[in-house]
């Protein structure tokens, strides 16, 4: 089980203090799917990070089965079995597909089976991409996707997605919703998915809406997707103005 | 008598674990310790110089030739000619390399120039090691200045693979091709300097026949104090294709020059080059750091990947 509690994120700007996480409490039970959603810099993200401590949160303590992780470095809590995809993962000159595979299963040696279970996961084939370096010679989508065959190889109790499906085409994107939903179905693993998808958001069993550094709702699919349909409408102030105007 | 030390080196810098297949020549302490020719390699003394000639035969293909160097003493300092003559039609590997093990305070040091007369045809490979080390609490530098000059004859490949990881104080490497028509060459370089190290590379590749090819490939990583330089020019004299990409990781407080220079002077010549330097990228250290490394951990599977 994870749990947020007040967690703060505030920095300095020229301009003064901005608060990109405002008091933001949450618990998520183990196994369950929750997908981050909510409108640009809205702190999805930040929150995702602070997390994995990628981020380090300017108030809040973060619980993790019990234990307080707050102050404990990436690593550690890598190893305590958070994991986390990155939006868009670094590239490596000279490491391979299946280094990083192999650096993800920690102390296991995986087969090639295993790594070609991962890969076609989120469809890609091991034979064309095992050997292959994680550097500019593969495509954006194609990162994407060996981030997530990453994740996947670590098999670890809590896994954090940013934005999963950005960049990835509809084919490969079908396939891995499907494997989002195996997991989850499995009862392998707690998810945190950034998503914008409509399709990831109704595999969720809770919807968290962020907006302006706090939590605007959460509720299940059915409760929460027709109040983002509400708040798509909104649109721009400006327009909304001169919209006022000519009436 | 070869030791356990002169072993060590020699695995080091060559992958030798027991008596070599093939042909061969162990220099050791400016003499010979072991030679062995074969039907098709003929490796002989040189009159007028120290050093070897080796003669490889037409069609000689799939055998290896291993001619390492081993310094076990302080204090050394030697400079080797070695001519490769390869006929026509060859497929062969060669590994040289270098390796000093400094017994004390004085400076040892090795000054080589490989001189490579490539036939029609051929594909060589060429492997290069060096590698130092000091006894426990010496401080005697240890010093390699190579040379390789290379003549390769048309429809003739070469691959060059040089590597210098840690233990030389100081190295100025200098590396010239000449290629004909149809030739190719490739060149990788791997080096890593720490401390107060000293490293120059320069390297000059001259495309002088319709569709030669050349390429280099330079991954370096400089640490703490260390300097590098690496001057690698590419020059078209025919419709040619040559690329050169020097890639530095920099850390502490190392320097790196890195001046790599194309010359076209034929208007079918397509020449490129890349050049870049920077530290190790902070989004890389923390995604390995998200995978349960530590950052030294991360650091390390990083250099090794980049050197790999």
């Amino acid at each position: 089980m994870l749990e947020l509690k007040n967690i703060c994120y505030r920095v300095s700007t020229p301009e003064g203090d901005l608060d990109i996480l405002k008091n933001v409490s949450i618990t998520i039970p183990d196994h369950k799917l929750v997908v981050f959603t909510g409108p640009n810099g809205g702190g999805k993200t930040t929150l995702a990070k602070v997390i994995m401590g990628l981020v380090q949160p300017t108030g809040g303590r973060i619980i993790y089965n019990g234990q307080d992780v707050t102050d404990l470095t990436i690593t550690e809590r890598a190893r305590l079995g958070i994991s986390y995809g990155f939006q868009q993962p670094p590239r490596f000159k000279g490491i391979t597909v299946n280094d990083l595979l192999q650096l993800s299963a920690g102390s296991e040696k995986l087969s090639k089976d295993r790594c070609c279970q991962y890969l076609t996961k989120v469809g890609l084939c091991a034979n064309d991409y095992l050997d292959r370096e994680v550097d500019v010679s593969l495509s954006g989508g194609e990162v994407k996707r060996i981030e997530i065959a990453t994740i996947l190889a670590r098999h670890s109790d809590l896994m954090i997605f940013d934005e999963p499906e950005a960049g990835i085409d509809l084919w490969s994107f079908a396939r891995l919703t499907e494997t989002f939903e195996q997991i989850h179905r499995e009862e392998q693993s707690t998810m945190i998915i950034i998503s914008h998808q409509e399709r990831i958001i109704q595999l969720a069993d809770e919807i968290v809406v962020i907006a302006g550094g706090q939590i605007a709702h959460r509720g299940t699919t059915e409760e929460v997707f027709p109040l983002i349909l509400a708040d798509t409408l909104g649109g721009c102030p400006v327009l909304n103005k001169k919209e006022g105007v000519s009436e | 008598m070869i030791t356990e030390i002169d072993q060590k080196l020699l695995e080091k810098i060559a992958d030798l674990t027991g008596k070599p297949v093939g042909a061969f020549n162990i220099r050791k302490d400016s003499g010979c310790e072991a030679r062995q020719s074969t039907e098709h390699i003929e490796i002989t003394n040189k009159t007028d110089k120290p050093g070897i000639d080796i003669h490889i035969k037409d069609g000689t293909v799939n055998e290896v030739c291993h001619i390492p160097v081993i310094i076990s003493k302080t204090g050394v300092t030697e400079m080797v000619y070695n001519d490769f003559f390869i006929g026509d039609n060859c497929d062969i590997e060669i590994v040289a390399g270098c390796g000093i093990h400094n017994s004390g305070c004085d400076e040892s040091r090795h000054d080589g120039v490989h001189t490579f007369y490539i036939g029609k045809n051929s594909h060589v490979h060429y492997a290069e090691k060096h590698y130092g080390e000091n006894d426990v609490g010496e401080t005697g530098k240890n010093v390699m200045n190579p040379q390789t000059i290379v003549y390769l004859g048309e429809g003739s490949t070469m691959q060059m693979d040089t590597v210098q990881i840690r233990g030389i104080d100081s190295t100025k490497r200098f590396t010239k091709f000449v290629c004909e028509a149809g030739s190719e060459v490739v060149v990788t370089e791997r080096l890593l300097t720490h401390g107060k190290q000293i490293a120059e590379s320069e390297m000059e590749i001259e495309l002088n026949g319709t569709d030669a090819k050349g390429r280099v490939i330079s991954r370096s990583v400089a640490q703490d104090d260390s300097e590098q330089v690496f001057y690698p020019r590419m020059v078209g004299n025919a419709q040619c294709f040559g690329h050169v990409q020097c890639d530095s990781i920099i850390m502490g407080n190392a320097h790196i020059k890195s001046i790599p220079a194309i010359e076209a002077l034929c208007p079918d010549a397509q020449l490129v080059h890349e050049a870049a330097i920077g530290k190790i990228a902070g989004d890389q250290l923390l995604k390995l750091e998200t995978l349960g490394l530590t950052e030294e951990e991360a650091e390390d599977t990083i250099l090794k990947g980049f050197l790999a």
